[in-house]
């Protein structure tokens, strides 16, 4: 944790996968700033359904130096549209159980209104760009890659 | 004849059963490449449901691929 805290410390923006657990707490106060009026953090995590089956756990398989540059881009992007001060992005890999945080969004900015919109921007475009999948366990026993299916009509969901 | 590097990666690697091989070809763009290697290992996604991805970096389908290059077609992402 003390490793992810100063890389947030030291940039404002880095994207990262990470395969170590996430320490939401210790994230967002690596985010201190007195410039900063405002601070929006997102947290996504693992559910325990899915389009009605019961979710066991995850597994997130990254595609590692490309999630890194798209994930770069996405928060440049959010520096160029909107007035921040710091803008990070952290996903988890591997195998995650229920109720485990699975991606850490943190912006900082002089005002709300930035830091929410931008922040709303950077959880959106990473779950549409960045190549990262994520594969179900369900509780009877069947997995499902999520998006992957060519059939039924959640196949091209991007929730 | 082209010599390819290609990796996969989810649903891909699982169905072809590899992270990796190199292979040569006479595929010229990735679309090419991607039909030639779902008639052989049977994936399941179709072409329009694929990105790619040369040397770490998305390209168009319909890319030139050189000798040497390295490709990852991309399934669709689902992260977050």
């Amino acid at each position: 944790m003390t490793r992810e805290m100063i890389t947030v410390d030291l940039a404002a923006m880095s994207f990262r996968i990470s395969s170590s657990v996430l320490d939401p707490t210790a994230l967002s106060r690596a985010l201190a700033d007195e410039r900063a009026g405002a601070c929006v953090t997102f947290e996504g995590w693992v559910r325990n359904c899915n389009e009605g089956q019961p979710v066991l756990s995850l597994e997130y398989e990254a595609y590692a130096l490309l999630a890194d540059k798209e994930g770069a881009r996405i928060l440049a992007e959010a520096h160029a549209k909107f007035p921040l001060l710091a803008a990070h992005c952290i996903h988890r890999v591997g195998l995650l159980q229920l109720g485990a945080l699975a991606i850490w969004v943190g912006v900082t900015a002089e005002h709300r209104g930035a830091a929410f919109d931008a922040c709303r921007y950077i959880i959106d475009e990473a779950k549409a760009r960045v190549p990262i999948w994520k594969k179900e366990h369900y509780t009877g026993g069947t997995t499902a890659w999520i998006n992957c299916a060519t059939r039924g009509d959640f196949a091209g969901d991007t929730r | 004849m082209l010599t390819l590097h290609v990796e996969y990666f989810a649903i891909l690697r699982e169905q072809r059963g590899l992270t990796q091989e190199t292979l040569t070809t006479t595929a010229a763009t990735p679309t090419v490449l991607y039909a030639e290697l779902r008639a052989r290992h049977a994936f399941t996604l179709p072409a329009d449901r694929v990105r790619a991805a040369v040397n770490d970096e998305f390209v168009a389908a319909t890319a030139l691929l050189r000798d040497g290059d390295r490709i990852v077609f991309i399934p669709p992402v689902a992260g977050g």
